[in-house]
């Protein structure tokens, strides 16, 4: 079983967002940065997969060289190599073309990946990743097992309900839980990782379709109105008569 | 050149998000002087199709396939991918559900069109076609210049207010693609619907009454489910009563959970972690009961209540089924 998972490289759940001065671009200073929360439970979905059937996970970042240490961790937490393509990953597009040309050379049996980066919240590059192939995406996977060799059985969400999808392998998932429990590396991982094998590998020729013009805040809310425990049921009449929600 | 909007149905009727999907697909049809043609698939009654003249829509291409009663990713882009074609459509727009956003991404491949999904505006035309989109999980917003011929739009949901251009019934007109059984190779073998008798899904619902781990354990979920029907809302909960399986994880709202942004939020022992706030902070207003008023939710909220849950949740329920309707 070969298995491919692709990470991004994403501000911390905690960090305060902010933008350059020309709100041109996002400000990294002083941002910790994190394997996109997503991405993990894809990341502990394919090595739990691997130590139950054999086989390797490779992960893939499309990204600069400062994604390399979130690189390091997934090998830690247990991938057995990884791949980055160096290039700043500008939009949906033209990072699942990257993903794409790496997994035609490589005859993966699944491609597993997050079901949106929480930076830019755009959950479109699996299925592009999918279409580009002509392989099934099955996104959001909530559940993904094997029934054998070549066949894969996924509960994939739907608004109401979910779907419990089979497919042949080759395909593309994207992870939301409960598909796994993230895992956190041990020492020994951490020790291995380092000499685990990181290939970078220059882009192919690629394009982009969605130009970032700007960025800007939400307003800021207005203050909390607060009403005595006591008189709790004024609440409701306040959301009927001056918020009008109700 | 026409805008052409998918609309996906819910027992019969079409989705409240699809309705904000059809008006913007005709608002954007005004602003470039065309008009606006919907698309559904599967089991949607055809007065709630005809309906949709209500929106601005003039026609809609109506595929009856019972095959595509469940959702068929492969298929649906077919027949939209059709579609598009035979009405020279330019603009796309879906909502932003689990459905449009992976039609709308697999479009974009085919028909090399530019994919903006969390659009929270209508586009601005004068040199480019630039929308917002709601990024870093309801942070921040981001302008983006879709570039490419085709653009395709997924609209957040509760973003726009659904108008009533007050035209007359679309027409609707059968319509189908040469399906065949390669489109079918990832259908669901069974599709599990979950008890929706409380009619409300929470994706949908405009309001939504959450509990955190300050309801102490699972047997004290009548608490938010009475409130919830009292208001006719949708039930959600904090990653952490999802995970110890108090509630299933479709109800679980945050970061790392579903994104909701209703009119009414009400979180009732919920301490506002920063990864909680990330997946409700769109919704228009918030209601957050806790009983250490130091709570971090507090800050973000517009309405609070310093309180024990067992105590003013109860006054309510009471207070919320004495409303009249
Ligand atoms: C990577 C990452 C992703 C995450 N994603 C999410 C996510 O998507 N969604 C999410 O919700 N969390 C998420 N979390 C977890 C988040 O950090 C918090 O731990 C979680 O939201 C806390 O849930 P809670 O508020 O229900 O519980 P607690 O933090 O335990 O809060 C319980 C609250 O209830 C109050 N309370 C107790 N008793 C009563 C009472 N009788 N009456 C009234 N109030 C009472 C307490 O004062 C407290 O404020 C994530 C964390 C990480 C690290």
């Amino acid at each position: 079983m070969k298995i491919l998972v692709c990470i991004s490289n994403v501000p911390d759940t905690t960090s305060k967002i902010n933008f350059s001065g020309d709100n041109k671009s996002f400000d990294k200073n002083g941002v910790q940065f994190v394997i996109n929360p997503w991405d993990e439970y894809a990341l502990t979905r394919a090595i739990e997969l691997k130590e139950a059937k054999g086989g390797t996970v490779t992960v893939l970042n499309v990204g600069e060289a400062d994604a390399e240490p979130n690189i390091r961790k997934a090998l830690a937490i247990g991938a057995d190599d990884a791949i980055r393509v160096n290039a700043d990953p500008k939009d949906a597009f033209f990072v699942a073309q990257q993903i794409a040309a790496i997994a035609r050379q490589n005859n993966y049996d699944m491609i597993l990946m997050g079901k949106e980066s929480i930076d830019y919240n755009g959950s479109q590059v699996h299925n592009m990743v999918g279409e580009m192939l002509g392989i099934p995406s099955i996104v959001p996977a909530s559940k993904l097992d094997l029934v054998d060799d070549s066949t894969a059985r996924l509960e994939r969400e739907i608004e109401g309900g979910k779907e419990v999808v089979e497919v042949k392998l080759p395909f593309v998932a994207s992870a939301q839980q409960p598909m796994s429990e993230p895992r956190i590396p041990n020492m020994r991982g951490i020790m291995t990782a380092r000499t685990k094998p990181l290939q970078v590998v220059e882009p192919v020729a690629g394009e982009t379709k969605a130009d970032y013009v700007s960025f800007s805040k939400p307003e800021k809310k207005g203050g909390v109105k607060m009403i005595d425990a006591e008189n709790a049921g004024e609440l409701i009449t306040l959301l009927r008569n001056e918020a009008k929600v109700l | 050149m026409s805008v052409l909007v998918f609309v996906e149905g819910f027992n019969g009727e079409i989705k409240k998000s699809s309705l904000e999907a059809a008006t913007y697909g005709y608002q954007v049809a005004q602003q470039l002087g065309t008009s606006a043609t919907a698309v559904a698939i599967g089991e949607v009654h055809e007065d709630a199709l005809a309906k949709l003249g209500e929106q601005g829509i003039s026609k809609v291409l109506y595929d009856a396939d019972s095959r595509l009663n469940d959702f068929v990713a492969d298929a649906y882009v077919k027949v939209i991918a059709k579609a598009a074609q035979q009405e020279n459509a330019k603009v796309l727009v879906f909502s932003n559900s689990n459905i449009g956003a992976a039609v709308g991404a697999k479009l974009a491949v085919r028909l090399n069109g530019s994919l903006a999904t969390n659009v929270t505006t209508l586009p601005k035309t004068d040199g480019g076609f630039i929308v917002t989109r709601s990024v870093f999980s309801g942070k921040a917003f981001a302008e983006v210049n879709l570039t490419s011929d085709v653009k395709i739009i997924a609209v957040k949901k509760n973003a726009l207010e659904i108008a009533n251009a007050g035209s007359g019934a679309a027409t609707i007109e059968k319509f189908s693609a040469e399906l065949t059984d390669a489109d079918f190779v990832a259908a669901p073998k069974e599709t599990i619907m979950q008890d929706t008798s409380g009619g409300v899904l929470l994706t949908e619902a405009e309001i939504v009454v959450s509990g955190g781990r300050g309801l102490k354990g699972p047997e004290n979920w009548h608490l938010v489910e009475d409130l919830a029907k009292a208001l006719g809302a949708a039930t959600a909960c904090s990653k952490p009563v999802a995970d110890l399986d108090w509630r299933p994880h479709h109800e679980h709202v945050g970061q790392t959970g579903i994104a909701v942004s209703p009119n009414l939020y009400i979180a009732i022992g919920i301490s506002g972690a920063i990864q909680h706030l990330a997946g409700v902070n769109s919704s228009k207003v918030i209601v957050v009961i806790n009983k250490d008023p130091e709570a971090p939710f507090f800050k973000a909220a517009d309405y609070g209540i310093v309180g024990d849950a067992f105590d003013v949740v109860p006054k309510l329920i009471e207070a919320a089924r004495a409303l009249d309707k």
